[in-house]
């Protein structure tokens, strides 16, 4: 308890922590009383007489009148019997400030899981970059750009228990977190031991064509053995698009004239473009999307062999610079100067055997892409024109495609897309 | 087994709790010689007299203090509020009185009142009358709210209310007055703190309460001709909430949809949402979704109340959304 | 008016004294910060608590508000626990849960302790229609300042008294000030007993600083009550001499008024109409202050209630009833 000696700064109010004395009423030597009045304190709320319980002698005045805000407790004048002799009491010191309450600990950050690793590179196949993820939902879903596997708590727990890695997971919805049904699919698919990347063998020393057959041989064996292909072929009329062809080639100079080829491998890079489901690769038991659209072109060389290297950005080339990088890559392809990441980045391939005369060609798809688009020769069919028959020119566009990555459904897109687009030759510029 | 209406079974509730227990009166606006504006108390004035079926003014804070002075002074008194959209008239007398005795004097005045009010909209009586507020109550430690959503629950949940020695509130949802079912009849004590699963299914959780239990259940029957089954708990009391039940069925589901007719922010939903978080995060395989009333104040027009409600169609769009097909 | 005994007089001096002592210790005890929150002081108004509660009986309940400490000290509520209630301790009489504010003796019929103006007033309604329906002949004596006929709850309870004749006496303690609004500021009709009357219940003026005076009023209403006669109100006008709470301002009252008002301090007044001997006097004071101290002490070296128990109360602890 208060020494009752020491007239302290007093509570005056609910709310009332400290108050700031701003009048003395009395001075050292007053005789006071219960009850008196003996200085002013102004609080947050108004200016407030206060009064003494104490009857004797103001002793010392402890603190001077001020705007200093004191606690409640603080001293503030000695009180002293009256008639005691002598100055007063030495004021105790003054009541010291409690301790700044300790920092809040500052919370740890939720451990994160470390980052997938990558699945391991084919050394012959450049890893993959991630497409840009589809647009977030409004709810909070970690990007797929940072490190963080998109999962629910459930799934999480459930791959726990089963040690399944969630970065080979894939989520039976692209876009949407991995569920645990998800993560209970992939624990069933992983008994299959997973597939060997495509690596150039070692060649025997066997003369070179040789190894290339036995190479593409492997590759092509493999292809067929893992992916499950499916088929779809649709008739595409180019009455437009030749006509187009013509008029264009009538104006422009001779390095810029187009070949018919070029329509067909362009309209397939933009709807690659739009329809990115079949343009990537198939890695570990899910579809990644390719950073671009890299159109695989099929190219025989001479003495036998087959090679489809890349053009990059096919999609974004005008029609002209298509043309100009169809040739480059058919010249050095036939000489042997292709550059490794033309061997290794096609997201897509197509093989035109229009030229050898068949009328559709229903492909092997190169591993691990998930499609191949084939081009017949351009020849005149008779068509269904105006409640009556005509003649047309048309080409057989067939596609390959993995049933693994997509359904027949998304197949039938693609290829009408790819016709109408050969059917519009100006969006093809 | 008999076959009654949601109204006729509050009515019996009410007539067997005054036969029973002589301290019990009823105490409201209308609910003598009108016989109740939802007509649960017809017939009660000419069986009980005007001492026990007390008509009173409108006047709720009174009536309302008044039932928790009368219960304290040794009565049981059953106050009926026409609507939890008056009770709002009577709120200091059930916050700072009714809930709040007990406590202020240290547990020596415990309050054993039961008050009854009819809740919810959906028929067109616009902004001022269509209110769902039993998630509000559910906030203020002291009281009990019970939302009766069935037959059986209406007839059997006055008379442990009216045991309780502290405050009850019950709402009856105004949709289901004309409902009708079998009415079992149970021997034994009638359990009010418990959560009942009204349907069983392994894919998603469907909580509900009150008026939207039917709501849910349809949605259920939508969704299992989806392929979609649902556990479809009726929580029959929002304080206190029956976590076990709701908890266990996510456990098993691992999806949850909430339909809550108040308003969405802040409303009973978002509190056992919370309380799933915490309790189930890790069974969760989809974010909790809630389907509640839109916050607005309840329009007139029919098409725009509709919009405004939880309807089946909401809650079948959610539970495919939770189940990764939306 | 029929002649105070001296005895009598000694025994309404002894409650006023007591009330008064009380309450002045409060603000000291405040001051030095071993009480907290809000406390509402009775100093100038102890005739009114000391002239109505000892006519009721040990079967009459009472209500009150926030300035309830005279109330419950008359009523028989010890200073001991009162004063212990104020600390917040375990001994209090509501346990310590309810501090000043709150003060609750069931065993004595003493419901509060209520905070919200006009709060306590439907509850002493629902009192008074239990022991109408009980076939008791008990009466709730209600307590509430002025400033509560302001809010609708005092119509609607006056209202529902009268229409149901409940065996409640309304006591309006007209201190002229809700917290800082004065009267003449709030109601348009100042005459708080006429607008009483409208409510077709006997209302009458008393003068709130003479103890007799109250106490002959309160007889004769709460007798009224009792046989049947409905509801009554009496209009109890007196004056509080400190500011609303502790270290209000009171910024709002001219210090002359106040001084006015303390020129009628019951008990200087009962003191000189009875001619109380400054011997006598002394001697109550003694006793009071035995009292008081005794009271603080008490209170000091009271139990805190442990924190594991915070969550209790919010249920009754008793099994179904």
């Amino acid at each position: 308890m208060a020494d009752p000696r020491v007239f302290r700064m007093p509570s005056l109010g609910a709310d009332m922590t400290e108050g700031r004395l701003i009048e003395w009423l009395v001075q050292p030597g007053d005789a006071v009383h219960r009850g008196d009045l003996v200085a002013v304190v102004k609080t947050d709320k108004a200016d407030v007489e206060v009064e003494i319980f104490d009857d004797g002698v103001i002793g010392e005045l402890l603190v001077p009148v001020g705007d200093e805000a004191l606690e409640i407790g603080t001293p503030l004048a000695t009180v002293v019997d009256a008639g005691a002799a002598g100055p007063a009491a030495a004021p105790p010191p003054p009541a010291p400030t409690p301790p700044p309450p300790p920092p809040a600990p500052t919370p740890q950050p939720p451990q994160q899981p470390a980052p997938a690793p990558r699945p391991p590179e084919p050394p012959a196949v450049a890893p993959p970059s991630l497409a840009p993820p589809r647009p977030a939902p409004t709810r909070s879903t970690p990007a797929a750009t940072t490190a963080h596997v998109a999962a629910s708590p459930y799934a999480r727990r459930r791959a726990a228990e089963l040690g399944v890695d969630l970065a080979r997971v894939a989520a039976a919805q692209p876009g949407h977190p991995i569920s645990a049904a998800d993560v209970d699919r992939a624990a069933r698919s992983r008994v299959a031991e997973p597939a060997p990347a495509p690596k150039p063998e070692p060649v025997a020393p066997v003369d070179q064509s040789t190894a290339m057959r036995q190479a593409i041989g492997r590759l092509m064996a493999r292809s067929k053995r893992e992916i499950p292909h499916y088929y779809l072929q649709e008739d595409v009329e180019l009455t437009a698009a030749l006509a187009w062809l013509q008029s264009h080639n009538e104006q422009a100079p001779v390095d810029a004239r187009i070949l018919p080829a070029a329509l067909l491998y362009k309209a397939v890079a933009l709807t690659a473009a739009a329809m990115p489901e079949l343009n990537g690769y198939w890695v570990d038991d899910h579809f990644v999307a390719g950073s671009g659209v890299h159109l695989g072109v099929a190219i025989s060389l001479r003495g036998g062999g087959l090679v489809a290297p890349a053009v990059h950005d096919a999609d974004r080339l005008s029609l002209v610079e298509l043309m100009g990088a169809l040739r480059d890559v058919t010249s050095r392809a036939r000489g042997g100067r292709l550059r490794g990441s033309e061997m290794t980045d096609a997201t897509i391939t197509v093989t035109n055997l229009g030229d050898r005369g068949v009328r559709s060609v229903f492909g092997v798809i190169y591993p691990p892409q998930v499609a191949l688009v084939g081009f017949g020769k351009i020849s005149d069919r008779v068509w269904d024109v105006d409640d009556g028959i005509g003649i047309r020119p048309a080409v057989t566009a067939t596609l390959s495609a993995d049933h693994r990555a997509t359904d027949g459904h998304i197949g039938a897109r693609f290829l009408a897309d790819v016709a109408r687009r050969l059917g519009q030759p100006e969006e093809l510029r | 087994m008999t076959e009654i209406t949601y109204r006729e079974a509050c009515r019996q509730a009410l007539r067997d709790a005054l036969i029973r227990e002589p301290r019990a009166f009823l105490m409201g606006e209308d609910v003598g010689r009108y016989g109740g504006c939802f007509a649960v108390s017809m017939g009660l004035l000419d069986e009980f007299g005007p001492d026990r079926i007390r008509d009173t003014p409108l006047s709720e804070s009174a009536f309302v203090g008044a039932g928790i002075g009368a219960a304290i002074g040794g009565m049981r008194p059953i106050v009926e509020i026409m609507t939890v959209n008056f009770s709002l008239l009577a709120l200091d007398q059930i916050l700072n009185n009714a809930a709040s005795f007990l406590h202020m004097s240290g547990g020596q005045c415990n309050v054993p009142l039961v008050i009854r009010m009819t809740t919810g909209g959906g028929r067109q009586v616009a902004a001022q009358h269509s209110h769902s507020l039993e998630g509000w109550y559910a906030h203020i430690p002291g009281l009990r709210i019970l939302t009766p959503a069935t037959i059986d629950d209406a007839r059997g949940m006055l008379w442990p209310a009216l045991l309780d020695p502290d405050p009850v509130l019950i709402f009856e949802h105004a949709s289901l007055y004309n409902t009708s079912g079998e009415l079992e009849e149970t021997a034994g004590p009638f359990d009010i703190s418990r959560a009942i699963v009204r349907r069983r299914g392994n894919d998603v959780t469907l909580i509900a309460y009150g008026g939207t239990l039917r709501v849910a259940l349809e949605a259920a029957a939508t969704l299992a001709s989806e392929g979609i089954e649902s556990d479809v708990i009726d929580l029959r009391s929002l304080r206190p909430l029956d976590d076990e039940t709701y908890i266990d069925s996510i456990r098993r589901t691992h999806r949850a949809v909430i339909v809550d007719e108040g308003w969405r922010s802040g409303s009973i939903s978002a509190e056992i949402a919370a309380r799933i978080a915490e309790h189930a995060f890790y069974d969760l395989d989809a974010p909790v979704e809630r389907v509640c009333s839109a916050e607005v104040p309840m329009p007139f027009a029919k098409h725009l109340e509709d919009a405004a409600l939880p309807t089946p169609a909401a809650v079948v769009a959610a539970a495919e959304r939770a189940m990764g097909r939306g | 008016m029929s002649a105070l005994a001296h005895d009598d007089a000694l025994a309404l001096l002894r409650d006023m004294l007591r009330v008064r002592r009380f309450e002045e210790r409060c603000v000291e005890l405040y001051s030095a910060a071993h009480i907290r929150g809000f406390v509402h002081l009775y100093i100038g108004e102890e005739a009114v608590a000391v002239g109505v509660i000892p006519t009721l009986s040990d079967d009459d309940s009472i209500v009150a508000t926030y300035r309830e400490h005279g109330h419950a000290l008359v009523r028989g509520v010890s200073a001991r626990s009162i004063m212990a209630e104020m600390y917040g301790k375990t001994e209090g009489c509501s346990g310590g849960r309810g501090g000043s504010m709150h003060l609750f003796d069931a065993a004595r019929r003493f419901y509060g302790g209520n905070a919200i103006v006009a709060g306590g007033l439907p509850v002493a309604v629902g009192l008074a229609l239990a022991e109408k329906m009980q076939d008791r002949r008990g009466v709730v004596a209600c307590f509430f300042g002025e400033g509560a006929i302001a809010e609708g709850e005092f119509h609607e309870c006056m209202n529902l008294a009268a229409l149901w004749q409940l065996p409640i006496l309304f006591c309006c303690e007209n201190n002229l000030y809700a917290m800082g609004t004065a009267l003449g500021r709030s109601e348009s009709e100042t005459d708080l007993s006429l607008k009483a009357s409208s409510y077709e219940m006997p209302a009458w003026p008393v003068d709130g600083m003479d103890v007799v005076a109250v106490r002959a009023t309160a007889a004769r209403a709460v007798e009224a009550v009792r046989n049947g006669s409905g509801p009554h109100f009496l209009e109890l006008r007196t004056y509080r001499f400190r500011p609303h709470s502790m270290y209000d301002p009171d910024l709002y009252r001219d210090k002359a008024e106040i001084a006015q008002w303390k020129e009628r301090d019951p008990i200087p007044a009962l003191i000189a109409r009875a001619e109380i001997t400054p011997a006598e006097v002394d001697a109550i004071e003694a006793d009071a202050k035995v009292e008081i101290d005794d009271a603080v002490a008490f209170a000091e070296q009271g139990t805190d209630e442990p924190v594991e128990s915070l969550t209790r109360f919010v249920t009754s602890e008793l099994g179904r009833t």
